[in-house]
């Protein structure tokens, strides 16, 4: 009993001893104690990294060998930008690119119109239609290849029964033309209810004045939609796009599982030829180089995609 | 309020209309449900099952996923398999049938704990550092404040295998591969940028006034954050926290390339689950639905705030 006793006043002193130490503190120290072990941690991990791995794009290092490492200048960098495999590799990532979103947004925005008109239970299926974007991308992929499977696959199963076709005469995965939309049919399944999502939010932020004044001067429906709900909506939008954009410009673990490049190297998108030349040709001041490159082409699209987000919170 | 009610009636749906969006959205959600049922009905099929065409729809359940999943198996005669005692547990008859023994455990629980501890682990540490940090920013006069922020965010934004090089060269160099301390580190630094960035929104909205009269009942600043303050913002808190659990939950590149065994988690080790020839799908579903569980009790409880942590956020309602 004396014990806890004594253990709580001891306690009470030290609060009181912090709190006086506090209570000396100018608010800008204070301010300051709360930042800085953020921003070392952040330096430690993000920062360092990357201002090591600027130096190493300069050098020949390879991680796997102790050699002496010698300076190479801006070398690899005119490899990377003059190599054809590279430009197939960007070729790759924008075709996934471009096509995951173009289907991302006509079916996220045409979901997150229908559920704008609040039939009964909208919030249950909402939710439930929400569940794929919240699984991790690599178990995705890795169920996919189970499901793409092409003789005993539920995909090629259901393809077939709608279609007629034998299901174990086309290979999702395996063949060169259609190993490219296997991966974007499994972006499009995760990630549409994420664009939805933000479709709906701007959908609701669109006041109900507005359509009642078009209704006022009889403007037909197919006009309300392209002057009123697409422009007021369209910051919304924009940030699905940039935010969905810099996601699969990176993408990397899903495809590496679906189909981790192959078949020969038709869906060996950016990061997975890095993690290639990085951790399998072990080619670490190459990589590097690919790395910064990547880098500064996301770091771009994170500018405009910042100031897209300043945009949404003043509208 | 009358004005609002007939303009209402103006611009709302039309009753077929609502019925018509209904059908369709429902049709959505049911079709993009089929993949996840399919996978967890995968998980209680025996291997023949799994693999059958045409696929099966009704079947015996089977505890085989569960079996293969928490043990391995050697492949034995049936001579000695008859010398053995008779099978003590539901797992062992499962192996028998196959002419197999149970040879151990395996990784699974391992695997698993590695996932909840580096998730807790990394998330605590992200929302204690990222409270902090978001109430300074939401409170304080911080010069260039604006340029801290974007960069604390365009953290989030670096390709994973981009700043993996580097790391897996430091955490070499310092001891830290495939350690769990590492990992934490790791996906604490991650997440700390979404945690400020959420926090810094959810902070904002509790007015200064608060903390104002309880400064001037004697309050220090620390104390007023303390008492005041993070009462306030305990829901913005929680979901903060399960936006950065699900986050380190399903975090897949660092995991491959900086653990092997000690500190891995699970989403490197389902896709290694094998049996003889490839992937050992009852085994591979079970483990998968196990994984995902908690993924789907966290979506339920986030849904009002869902919005807001997909866009740092950015949107609020």
């Amino acid at each position: 009993m004396s014990n806890s006793n004594s253990h709580d006043a001891a306690a009470a002193a030290k609060l009181h001893a912090v709190n006086q130490a506090l209570r000396g503190f100018s608010e800008r120290t204070m301010a300051w104690l709360f930042i800085a072990p953020t921003m070392l941690l952040l330096l430690a991990i993000n920062i360092f990294p990357l201002i090591w791995t600027i130096y190493l794009s300069f050098t020949n290092f390879k991680a796997n060998r102790s050699t002496l490492v010698q300076l190479v200048g801006l070398q690899h960098y005119q490899d990377i930008l003059t190599d054809n495999d590279v430009w197939q590799f960007m070729q790759a990532t924008a075709h996934f690119v471009f096509w995951t979103i173009l289907l991302e947004m006509v079916i996220g925005f045409g979901l997150a119109w229908l559920i704008d008109k609040k039939f009964r239970g909208h919030s249950f299926w909402t939710t439930i239609i929400l569940v794929p974007m919240m699984l991790s991308p690599a178990v995705v992929g890795n169920f996919w290849t189970f499901l793409y499977q092409p003789q005993i696959g539920l995909f090629n199963y259901i393809i077939s029964f709608f279609s007629g076709v034998d299901p174990s005469s086309f290979q999702m995965i395996g063949d060169v033309k259609l190993a490219p939309w296997s991966i974007i049919i499994v972006d499009v399944w995760m990630w549409t209810p994420y664009v939805m999502l933000i479709c709906l939010a701007g959908l609701r932020s669109i006041p109900d004045y507005i359509y009642e004044a078009a209704e006022v001067d009889r403007a037909s429906a197919f006009r309300k939609f392209w002057t009123i709900t697409l422009p007021m909506a369209r910051p919304f939008i924009m940030l699905a796009v940039l935010f969905r954009g810099i996601e699969n410009f990176k993408m990397f673990d899903m495809v590496n599982l679906l189909t981790s490049g192959g078949p020969g190297s038709t869906t060996e998108l950016a990061s997975i030829a890095l993690k290639r030349v990085a951790f399998e040709s072990w080619r670490t001041g190459y990589s590097s180089a690919f790395a910064i490159i990547l880098f500064v082409t996301v770091f771009g699209l994170a500018n405009i995609y910042v100031n897209a987000l300043k945009r949404v919170k003043q509208g | 309020m009358s004005a609002n009610i007939s303009a209402h009636s103006v611009v709302a749906p039309t009753p077929l209309a609502r019925r018509f969006a209904g059908a369709i959205v429902i049709l959505y959600a049911l079709v993009t449900m089929i993949p996840l049922v399919w996978i967890i009905l995968t998980g209680f099929k025996s291997g023949p099952d799994s693999i059958s065409y045409p696929p099966k729809i009704f079947f015996q359940p089977s505890l085989e996923g569960v079996c293969n999943l928490f043990t391995t198996r050697t492949r034995q005669t049936a001579d000695y398999i008859a010398t053995l005692p008779p099978a003590a547990s539901v797992c062992d008859k499962i192996a028998r049938s196959q002419s197999m023994v149970i040879a151990g455990p395996s990784n699974v629980v391992q695997r698993f704990t590695n996932s909840v501890i580096i998730a807790f682990g990394s998330t605590f540490l992200a929302v204690f550092l990222g409270t902090l940090t978001a109430y300074a920013f939401s409170r304080f006069k911080i010069p260039l404040a604006d340029d801290l922020l974007f960069f604390i965010l365009s953290t989030r934004f670096m390709p994973p295998i981009a700043v993996a090089i580097p790391i897996y060269l430091m955490y070499r160099a310092v001891g830290l591969t495939d350690t769990k301390v590492g990992m934490i580190l790791l996906y604490t630094a991650v997440n700390v940028s979404l945690a400020v960035w959420l926090l810094k929104g959810f902070i904002d909205e509790i007015p200064r006034e608060y903390e104002e009269a309880a400064m001037i009942d004697g309050y220090t600043r620390f104390q007023a954050f303390r008492k005041v303050v993070l009462p306030q913002a305990a829901t913005g808190i929680a979901s903060t926290a399960i936006f950065c659990l699900i986050f380190a939950w399903n975090e897949y590149a660092f995991a491959v390339l900086l653990t092997s065994g000690e500190a891995q988690t699970m989403p490197p080790f389902i896709p290694f689950i094998i049996g003889e020839g490839g992937q050992d799908w009852p085994a591979v579903a079970m483990a998968t639905t196990l994984f995902v569980v908690p993924i789907l009790v966290f979506t339920i409880l986030l849904r009002k705030h869902l919005l807001r942590g997909i866009t740092f956020g950015a949107v609020r309602k």
